[in-house]
C-alpha cells in the first residue's frame, strides 16, 4: 500500500475543523479539511460571538483560560484581529436565591482555585449598567473576557489555515470512512481521499462518523436563535447574561443588540437547516422587556438561527477514538464552543503528534456515556457508512 | 383558541383584491391584510378615498381599479388594512402587527400578493435629500394630491418614468426637465420582440400617447443620457449628466428617479422558497407552477411578487392563484376550478404578451447595475460600491459574506435596496453568472418589530 | 401649504385641514397625508441624519421599502413617517443618529 497521499483528513471546516487544520500544518503535517458546504456555513458563522469564560462547566475551565489566552493574540495566531473585542461579561440575579446560587459557584470556583468570576453588588451593577432594571440584587462579573465577529473569525483561520498549507475542499462531505493500509480512508463525491489519520470535526453532525465507528454518543441537534435590533446610541458595555433566565445579550460598537437566549427554533440537520420559531424569539423579548423595559419599542430587524449539537451533559467530546486508532473527535460544543475553537486546534495537534495534551482532556472523552444515555437518544441523522 | 383561516391573502394590490374577490364568489371567509391604510395596491392607492379632481389627474388605469375595490365590502371577506407582515412561516402562519399589537394566524392556504419595488438607481448623490423614485412621487399624488409645481427632474428608464411625466404635465407641473437613460441600442435589442407585443398594442398605444403628451410639452427633454450624478450640499441642487459626449447641467430641487421595477421577494426569500435568475428582467422571481403555486404545500403568490407582469396580468393571476388555493382546500373541485380559471387564463396569456419587449427595451443601464466604485449601494449602512468589491477580493463568494465584513443589507431596509445591485457587483467582480452568486439569505422579520410586540404577541395555540 | 415649498396640493377642498408639529413648527396637513407626504408638501426636505456618518436624508420611496423615513412620532423614534398617517396635533421630530435609551427609570419610592 502506498503512502496516503495526506498525514490528516480533517471532516468539518468549521472552526474546530480549520483550527485543527491549522495547528496539525504547523506540525508540518500534510492536511486536507472538507466540509460538506462551506466554512462558516453552520454554527461557527452564525454564532453570538460571545468569548465568555463566565458559567463555564468546570471540566471546561482549564481550557477556556487557555483558549482566551489566545484570544488576546488572537492577531499574531491568524493574522486578523477577528473582531475580538476585550469587555465585561456580567450574570445578574434578580432575587435573593438567584444571588446564591452564583455565590455557591463563586466559592466553588474559589476551591478549585480560579478568581475570574466575581461578585458585585446592585449599586456596583447599577454603575456598570445603567440601564437595567431596579429589581435585580446583584451579579457575577468575569472582566477580560470578550467577543469577536464569528464570520470574520470564521474567514481568518481559513485563510491562515491556506497559507500554512492547508488543502480546504468545500461542497465536499465525507460519505463513508474505511481501514486502508495504516490509514483511513475517506469517500467523497471528489473521490477518495487516504490520510494517515482523520479527525472528526463535524459540529451537530459529528455522530455520523462516531456511529460509524460503533462509538455512537447522546448528541442531539438544536437550533439556537439570535436576533439583532437597530442601532442604538451606547448604553450597554459588558456582555449580559441572567442567573434565573436564558439570556445573552450585548450592544455591538454599531450600536446594534444582539439578544440571544437558549430558546430553539426547529432544527433540521438532515436537511442542512434550521429555522426561527417565533415563540422562543418573543419569550426572549420578554426576558430582554423584564431587564430593560425602557427597550420596549426598539426595533427587531433580523433573527436566525445556527445548528449546533448539543451533549446531555453540556459539554462535548474531545479525544481519540475508543475504538479505532488514528480518529479523534472534537464535536458537540453544546452552544459554547466559539470561545474554545483556538484552544481545540492546538489540543488535538499535541494529541495526534505527541500523543498527548497539556491539559485536562478526561472529561471530553467519548465513551463517557452509559447505555441508558444512548437507548434515550433521538437523532434522526442520515448515517455514513464505514 | 383560534381556528385556522381558510386563505389569508396578503396584499391588497390588483392580484389580492381578486383573490379576495375569487374567494367572496365561492363563499369562502378570506382574510385580507396590507399594512397601507386603504387597499388598492401601488397602482390604484387610495383610489377608494380619491376626490375626482385627483382622478382626472391621475388618468383612466387609475380609475379603472374601482370595480376590483367593491370586493373590500363583501361581507365575508376580513379587510385588516393597516396590517405589517413581518414573517410568514412555511406551515402557513402568518405574523403582522396591527395597531400596536402583533399577532400570528394560521391558515390553511397563504397567497402572498406583496407586489412590487423599484429597482435601485445607484449613482453618486442619490442618497441626497430630495432625490426620490418616480414611485414615491406618485405616492404623494395618489395618497395625498401633493405634487412637484415647478423645479422637478425625472431621469431614469421605463414606462412608469414617461406616465409620472404625464401626470405631473396634466397637473400643470413645470417639470425643469426629463432625463432618459434608456440606452440607444435597447432599441434595436427589443426589435425583435415588438411582433409579440403587438399581439396587445394597447401598452403600445398607451406609451405613444405619454410620449406625445411629453414632446408636445415643451419639456426638456434629453434622450440617450448616462454618468449621472445628483449634486447639491445638504439636498439635491442640480443633475448633471452626459449625452453623446456632451456634458449637461440641470438645476433642480427635486429629483425623481426610476429604472423599473423588481418583485418583492423578502417573503418568498425568507420562507426558502427556491428562486429563478430572470435574465431579461434582471431581477429573481420564486418558482411557481401555473397556479402560483409554491414549493410548499400552504404557501402561493400571484401578481408582480410572483414576477413583474403588470397590473392586469397581476389581476388575472390572482384570480388563478386564489383558484388554485380554493381547490387545494377542497372548495372547489378541479373542473369548477379549471372552469372558473379560464377567463382569468386567457387575460393572463395576452397580458404578458409584450413583457419581453417591455423588459428588453427598458433593460437598465450598465452604468446603474454597476456602479462606480464612490457611490453608496447599501444606503441604511452607507456600503460603497467599490466596497463590495474589495471584499470580494478578500474572498467573498456571495452577498451572504460581505455582510459580515461591511454589513451592506444589514440595516434597517433588510437589503431590499442593495440586494440586486449587491449582488450584480460580486457576480462582475468574480467574472461569474449572477446565479452562481445568489442573493442575501432573508431574515425574519422582514419588516421590523420591536421587542414590545414581540413580548406580547398573540399566537395560535399550536404554534 | 407653507411657502418655500415647491411643491402644490390638487385643489380638493373636500379633503379635513389638519395641523400637527415638526421640529415645533406648526405643519398644515390633510386628512390621508402620510407624516411624510405632509412634510413634503410643506417643503421639509431633511428628516434624519444617519447613525453611521451624520448624513442628511429624506424620504426616498414613500412606500416603505427604504427606511430612509425614519422620524420621532409622539415620542416614538425610528418610526417610519411614510407609513404613518398624520393625526390631529401629532408631534413628530426628526431623527439625529441612532435612537437613544433612557437609564433606566429609578425606583418609586412612594
Ligand atoms: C446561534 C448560536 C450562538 C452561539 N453563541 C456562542 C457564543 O456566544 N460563544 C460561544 O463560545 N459559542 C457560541 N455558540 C457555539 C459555537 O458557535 C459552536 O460551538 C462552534 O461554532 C462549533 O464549531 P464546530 O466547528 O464544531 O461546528 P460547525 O461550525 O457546525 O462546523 C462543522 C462543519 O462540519 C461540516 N460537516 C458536517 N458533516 C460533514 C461531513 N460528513 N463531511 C464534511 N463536512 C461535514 C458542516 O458543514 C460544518 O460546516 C453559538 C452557536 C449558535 C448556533
Ligand atoms: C411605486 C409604484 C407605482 C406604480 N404605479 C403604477 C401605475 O401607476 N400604473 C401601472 O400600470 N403600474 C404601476 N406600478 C406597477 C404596479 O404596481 C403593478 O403592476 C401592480 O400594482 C401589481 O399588482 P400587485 O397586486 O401584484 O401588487 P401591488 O399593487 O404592489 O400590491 C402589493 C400590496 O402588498 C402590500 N404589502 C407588501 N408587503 C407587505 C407586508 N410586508 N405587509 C403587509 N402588506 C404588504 C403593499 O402595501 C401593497 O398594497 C407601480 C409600481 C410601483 C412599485
Ligand atoms: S420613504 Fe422609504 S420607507 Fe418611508
Amino acid at each position: 500500500m502506498a503512502r496516503p497521499s495526506y498525514d490528516v483528513i480533517v471532516v468539518g471546516a468549521g472552526l474546530h475543523g480549520l483550527s485543527c487544520a491549522l495547528n496539525l500544518a504547523r506540525e508540518g503535517l500534510k492536511v486536507v479539511a472538507l466540509d460538506k458546504d462551506h466554512p462558516g456555513r453552520h454554527a461557527s458563522g452564525v454564532n453570538a460571538g460571545g468569548v465568555r469564560r463566565l458559567g463555564r462547566h468546570e471540566a471546561e475551565l482549564p481550557l477556556t483560560m487557555a483558549a482566551l489566552e489566545i484570544w488576546h493574540r488572537i492577531e499574531q495566531e491568524v493574522g486578523d484581529s477577528c473582531g475580538f473585542v476585550a469587555c465585561d461579561q456580567i450574570k445578574v440575579a434578580e432575587s435573593g436565591s438567584e444571588a446564591d446560587t452564583l455565590q455557591a459557584r463563586l466559592l466553588r470556583l474559589r476551591e478549585l482555585g480560579y478568581d475570574h468570576e466575581q461578585w458585585i453588588d446592585a449599586d456596583e451593577l447599577r454603575r456598570r449598567v445603567p440601564a437595567i432594571a431596579p429589581h435585580c440584587v446583584g451579579a457575577v462579573l468575569c472582566a477580560g473576557d470578550g467577543s469577536a465577529n464569528p464570520f470574520r473569525t470564521v474567514m481568518a483561520y481559513r485563510r491562515a489555515a491556506l497559507s500554512a498549507g492547508v488543502e480546504i475542499r468545500e461542497n465536499c462531505p465525507a460519505l463513508a470512512l474505511s481501514p486502508a493500509g495504516s490509514g483511513w480512508r475517506v469517500d467523497t463525491p471528489q473521490g477518495p481521499l487516504d490520510g494517515g489519520a482523520v479527525m472528526n470535526c463535524a459540529g451537530t453532525w459529528g455522530n455520523t462518523i462516531a456511529r460509524a465507528l460503533g462509538e455512537p454518543v447522546p448528541v442531539t441537534p438544536a437550533a439556537l436563535m439570535l436576533m439583532i435590533t437597530e442601532r442604538l446610541a451606547p448604553f450597554l458595555k459588558p456582555v449580559l447574561g441572567a442567573a434565573g433566565r436564558t439570556l445573552s445579550f450585548k450592544q455591538f460598537d454599531n450600536g446594534t443588540l444582539l439578544i440571544g437566549g437558549g430558546h430553539r427554533g426547529t432544527a433540521e440537520p438532515e436537511c442542512n437547516r434550521s429555522r426561527v420559531k417565533m415563540v422562543g424569539l418573543s419569550i426572549s423579548a420578554q426576558t430582554v422587556g423584564a431587564l430593560f423595559p425602557q427597550l420596549a419599542d426598539v426595533r427587531v430587524v433580523r433573527s436566525w438561527a445556527g445548528l449546533e449539537g448539543m451533549m446531555p451533559d453540556d459539554i462535548p467530546v474531545i479525544g481519540p477514538s475508543s475504538r479505532a486508532d488514528g480518529i479523534y473527535h472534537a464535536f458537540g460544543f453544546c452552544g459554547h464552543g466559539f470561545q474554545l475553537a483556538p484552544i481545540t486546534g492546538r489540543i488535538m495537534a499535541d494529541l495526534l503528534v505527541r500523543g498527548h495534551s497539556g491539559l485536562p482532556i478526561e472529561a471530553f472523552r467519548i465513551d463517557r456515556f452509559a447505555a441508558a444515555d444512548m437507548a434515550a437518544m433521538d437523532t434522526p441523522e442520515q448515517r455514513i457508512s464505514a | 383558541m383560534v381556528d385556522p383561516v381558510p386563505l389569508l391573502i396578503m396584499g391588497s394590490g390588483p392580484a389580492g383584491l381578486a383573490a379576495a374577490q375569487e374567494a367572496v364568489r365561492a363563499g369562502v371567509g378570506a382574510l385580507l391584510l396590507d399594512e397601507q391604510p386603504t387597499g388598492g395596491g401601488q397602482i390604484y392607492r387610495a383610489l377608494g378615498e380619491a376626490t375626482g379632481e385627483r382622478q382626472k389627474t391621475l388618468g383612466t388605469d387609475y380609475a379603472a381599479g374601482a370595480p376590483l375595490l367593491t370586493v373590500l365590502s363583501a361581507q365575508c371577506l376580513d379587510h385588516q388594512p393597516g396590517a405589517t407582515v413581518w414573517e410568514v412561516s412555511p406551515d402557513g402562519t402568518v405574523y403582522y402587527t396591527r395597531q400596536g399589537q402583533a399577532r400570528a394566524v394560521s391558515a390553511e392556504q397563504v397567497i402572498l400578493c406583496s407586489g412590487a419595488m423599484e429597482r435601485p438607481m445607484p449613482f453618486p448623490g442619490w442618497t441626497l435629500p430630495g432625490v426620490m423614485t418616480c414611485g414615491a412621487a406618485q405616492i404623494l399624488l395618489k395618497g395625498a394630491g401633493v405634487f412637484p409645481a415647478s423645479g422637478a427632474v425625472l431621469a431614469g428608464s421605463g414606462p412608469l418614468l414617461l406616465l409620472l411625466a404625464k401626470q405631473l404635465i396634466g397637473a400643470r407641473a413645470r417639470l425643469a426637465a426629463v432625463v432618459d437613460t434608456t440606452p440607444a441600442d435597447n432599441y434595436r435589442g427589443a426589435l425583435k420582440y415588438l411582433p409579440g407585443a403587438l399581439r396587445t398594442p394597447g401598452y403600445l398605444l398607451k406609451g405613444l400617447s405619454m410620449i406625445r403628451t411629453l414632446s408636445a410639452s415643451g419639456v426638456p427633454w434629453y434622450r440617450g443620457a448616462s454618468g449621472l450624478e445628483a449634486i447639491g450640499d445638504d439636498a439635491v441642487a442640480g443633475l448633471r449628466f452626459k449625452v453623446r459626449g456632451r456634458q449637461h447641467e440641470v438645476a433642480c430641487s427635486n429629483l425623481f428617479l426610476h429604472q423599473g421595477v423588481v418583485p418583492n421577494v423578502q417573503l418568498s426569500r425568507s420562507l426558502g422558497l427556491e428562486h429563478h435568475w430572470d435574465g431579461l428582467q434582471r431581477c429573481w422571481r420564486p418558482i411557481l407552477d401555473g397556479w402560483g403555486a409554491s414549493a410548499l404545500e400552504r404557501i402561493a403568490v400571484a401578481g408582480d411578487a410572483g414576477g413583474i407582469m403588470g397590473a392586469r396580468a397581476a389581476e388575472a393571476h390572482g384570480r388563478l392563484a386564489a383558484l388554485g388555493a380554493l381547490n387545494r382546500i377542497g372548495v372547489l373541485s378541479e373542473t369548477e376550478r379549471d372552469r372558473r380559471a379560464a377567463g382569468a387564463r386567457a387575460v393572463y396569456r395576452r397580458e404578458i404578451l409584450p413583457r419581453p419587449f417591455l423588459d428588453r427595451l427598458y433593460r437598465p443601464h450598465p452604468d446603474y447595475l454597476q456602479p462606480a466604485d464612490d457611490t453608496i449601494v447599501c444606503r441604511c449602512e452607507e456600503v460603497t460600491a467599490g466596497q463590495i468589491r474589495k471584499y470580494v477580493e478578500l474572498g467573498c463568494l456571495g452577498p451572504n459574506q460581505t455582510k459580515a465584513f461591511g454589513r451592506s443589507g444589514m440595516g434597517p431596509c433588510q437589503g431590499r435596496v442593495c440586494g440586486l445591485t449587491v449582488s450584480e457587483i460580486i457576480a462582475q467582480a468574480r467574472g461569474v453568472p449572477l446565479e452562481q452568486v445568489g442573493y442575501y439569505r432573508i431574515r425574519p422579520p422582514i419588516k421590523p418589530v420591536t421587542l414590545g410586540e414581540l413580548a406580547t404577541l398573540e399566537q395560535p395555540e399550536d404554534a | 401649504m407653507a411657502s418655500g415649498s415647491n411643491f402644490h396640493r390638487l385643489p380638493e377642498p373636500e379633503y379635513k385641514r389638519l395641523t400637527m408639529t415638526f421640529d415645533g413648527r406648526t405643519i398644515e396637513a390633510r386628512s390621508g397625508d402620510s407624516v411624510a407626504a405632509a412634510l413634503i408638501a410643506a417643503g421639509v426636505t431633511v428628516t434624519r441624519t444617519t447613525p453611521v456618518s451624520g448624513v442628511s436624508r429624506g424620504p426616498y420611496c414613500m412606500m416603505g421599502v427604504c427606511f430612509e423615513c425614519l422620524m420621532e412620532i409622539d415620542g416614538v423614534q425610528n418610526v417610519q413617517g411614510c407609513m404613518v398617517q398624520v393625526r390631529e396635533g401629532m408631534s413628530v421630530r426628526s431623527m439625529a443618529g441612532a435612537r437613544t435609551v433612557s437609564d433606566a427609570r429609578t425606583p418609586g419610592d412612594g
